[in-house]
């Protein structure tokens, strides 16, 4: 009981540690734009979609927001092209080096990528690439590869293999029980990898500013524009940013949380 | 319908350290219900895939009917497979999960396949959940459901590994003598994989049991319940296991030690227990043993539980007695040896009390003690 009570204090002190700033900016970002200088704050302020249009309507924030997008989307698509067949294999097959290579995809993570920005940009300006979604696109799917190698390996070890062989049994190829069993099983799952890898696209900043200059997607020209912005303008930008992706990592969290798992 | 003919089949896992199925000859009849009995990790599953094709073997060809399917993928096999833990496809209705094969063939109508459904169904008592998906059903109804999905389509060969061990015990014995009555009124080759002796003994028309990735022992089951080709199989087929009681064959009948070339007397070798000079008459066959120690192999069943001293009974000390209703199983220390024997309902005695066990004397295997194989003859 009292373990319980201590637990969710615990917790309640952490969320209000993450979500207060979140309801800081969301009332920033949809109040007129006047309360964001108004000290003391109002804690439940009238709203109005003053400061977000205000934002939306700046020069070059359309653009970026499109070019962030299709970004997004690129990453997506090529990261679940590569990831979940690397992942299916992780699931699926045991075969020499299995460990090894989990750990070495975990481990590209922990590279510091500014130490790349340089030879980055280097290669982006030879192959012609440099300030196109393309270069933005390709540096993206690298970091996000890892990810949706690992959680569609998670998801798709969740899918007995059973069923699978069931249905090579009864009647279908390889590829076709991977078709019309295992994915319709797991689609929630690899939909939530996709997801995973278009928000973390959505998000980056750092390889997106390194790889544009004229073409940059919103994070990297909210970045640029920061110091020569107003309130209103950083707090609309913030939010767009974050919150979209706080929402989803919310109705994703289990199928993150099981990546750790182990088989 | 069709044989299989199993040849020199061998399968190691871990690049050969591993030999789970060890050159295996096997051959099933058309229409036989054949099962596989063993401990786990015999090999037995590994067997099966293999002539399921889930798994490749190393060496050795299997035949179904007249094809060579050694290196077919499973879809070309004509066969279905019932699996442990029944493998019905959660996204699809029970329906669905019936006509999946049929499907998959694609050579029957719309029409056709709805009959072959209903028929199948019918045949497991699952007429009214077509409609149900698998998590809506319990582990018996979605066994059925694996079974119905394997008969829809006819196979010439159904495999089935240990389809009911994870049922309870009262729908295991309903599904068992439905299962039993099912495929032989379809007529269907079966390979029943199994590590559970009774349903073995229940179901088979013939078994084998393997141990070690090898068969040690294949017939009907009776037969190899009644002559065990080694202690192994007498050991693992049977509630309770054979007893196996050290013997020395002499011709001594009276008390006292044995000459080792003691002649065996012309009246039939003798099996002596231990130094009292116990005895019990043994076949004629084994004067070639006499003066040698042997392994008796008696089946619990097979002996008299005796109250007083008796020609050809074996004394001994009741440890437990234990009523099992139909039966009452009663351990008895002769020698050092524990031995179970199964007697009438309601046979009571107090531990330590003494007892002559008799077995009946054409009931009696021989075994060799250092090989653990039956002997027949010298």
């Amino acid at each position: 009981m009292r373990r319980a009570v201590l637990r969710y204090t615990g917790a309640a002190l952490l969320a209000a540690w993450v979500l207060f700033p979140m309801y800081l900016l969301t009332i920033g970002a949809f109040s007129v734009q006047s309360a964001i200088y108004h000290y003391p704050r109002d804690i439940l302020p009238s709203l109005s979609w003053g400061t977000m249009r205000f934002f939306l309507d700046s020069q070059g924030v359309p653009t970026a927001l499109g070019r962030s997008v299709i970004v997004a989307a690129i990453t997506a698509a090529a990261s679940a092209a590569l990831g979940i067949p690397a992942g299916y294999a992780l699931a699926r097959y045991r075969f020499r080096g299995r460990d090894a290579y989990r750990v070495t995809i975990v481990s590209t993570r922990a590279f510091p990528v500014v130490v790349l920005s340089i030879p980055l940009a280097v290669f982006a300006l030879q192959w012609g690439s440099y300030d196109t979604v393309w270069a933005v696109a390709f540096m993206h799917t690298a970091l996000t590869l890892p990810f949706v190698v690992l959680i569609s390996s998670s998801v798709l070890t969740a899918v007995p293999a059973d069923l699978e062989e069931a249905a090579q049994v009864f009647g279908c190829s390889r590829p076709a029980a991977f078709a019309r069993v295992t994915l319709p099983l797991a689609i929630p799952g690899l939909a939530a990898a996709g997801g995973f890898a278009l928000l973390m696209s959505y998000n980056e900043v750092f390889a997106a500013s390194v790889l544009t200059l004229e073409r940059p997607t919103l994070p990297a020209f909210v970045l640029n524009a920061l110091t020569s912005s107003p309130e209103p303008y950083k707090y609309a930008a913030a939010w767009l940013l974050m919150v979209p992706t706080f929402v989803f990592i919310f109705f994703i969290r289990r199928y993150i949380l099981g990546v750790g798992r182990a088989r | 319908m069709a044989d299989i003919v199993i040849r020199a089949v061998r399968k190691t896992f871990d690049r050969g350290r591993v030999t789970a199925v060890d050159s295996v000859d096997l051959t099933v009849a058309d229409g036989e219900l054949f099962v596989l009995l063993g401990p786990s990790g015999c090999g037995k599953t590994t067997l099966l895939r293999m002539i399921a094709g889930l798994e490749a073997a190393d060496r050795g060809t299997i035949m179904i009917g007249d094809r060579e399917v050694t290196t077919l993928p499973p879809r070309k096999r004509d066969l279905a497979m019932v699996f442990q833990n029944y493998a019905v496809f959660p996204h699809l209705t029970v329906e669905q999960n019936i006509a999946f094969g049929l499907r998959m063939k694609g050579d029957a109508g719309a029409t056709e396949i709805k009959e072959k459904v209903r028929q199948a169904a019918e045949l497991v008592d699952l007429g009214g959940l077509l409609g149900r998906r698998p998590a809506q059903l319990s582990g018996g109804q979605q066994q059925r459901v694996a079974v119905a999905r394997a008969l829809a389509v006819s196979p010439a060969v159904l495999l089935m590994d240990e389809p009911l061990s994870n049922l309870d015990a009262l729908l295991r014995l309903k599904f068992r003598s439905d299962l039993k009555r099912i495929v032989h009124e379809l007529g269907t080759t079966v390979i029943y994989v199994t590590h559970d002796q009774v349903e073995a003994l229940s179901l088979a028309d013939r078994m084998a049991v393997m141990r070690e990735g090898r068969i040690v022992q294949a017939g009907p089951p009776l037969e190899v319940y009644d002559h065990p080709a080694s202690t192994f199989v007498g050991g693992f087929l049977g509630s309770p296991p054979m007893n196996f009681l050290p013997v020395a064959i002499d011709g001594a009948v009276s008390p006292g030690p044995r000459s080792p070339d003691a002649a065996c007397p012309d009246d039939g070798p003798r099996a002596m227990v231990g130094p009292r000079g116990d005895s019990f008459p043994a076949p004629e066959a084994m004067r070639g043993w006499c003066g040698r120690e042997l392994l008796a192999g008696i089946r619990g069943e097979n002996m008299d539980v005796l109250s007083e001293r008796a020609p050809g009974a074996v004394a001994g000390k009741v440890l437990v007695v234990e009523p099992l209703g139909a039966q009452t199983l009663v351990t008895v220390a002769s020698e050092d040896t524990e031995v179970k024997v199964l007697t009438a309902p309601g046979y009571t005695a107090p531990p330590g009390r003494d007892v002559w066990l008799r077995p009946a004397p054409d009931k009696v295997r021989w075994y060799d003690p250092d090989s653990g194989a039956e002997l027949t003859s010298p």
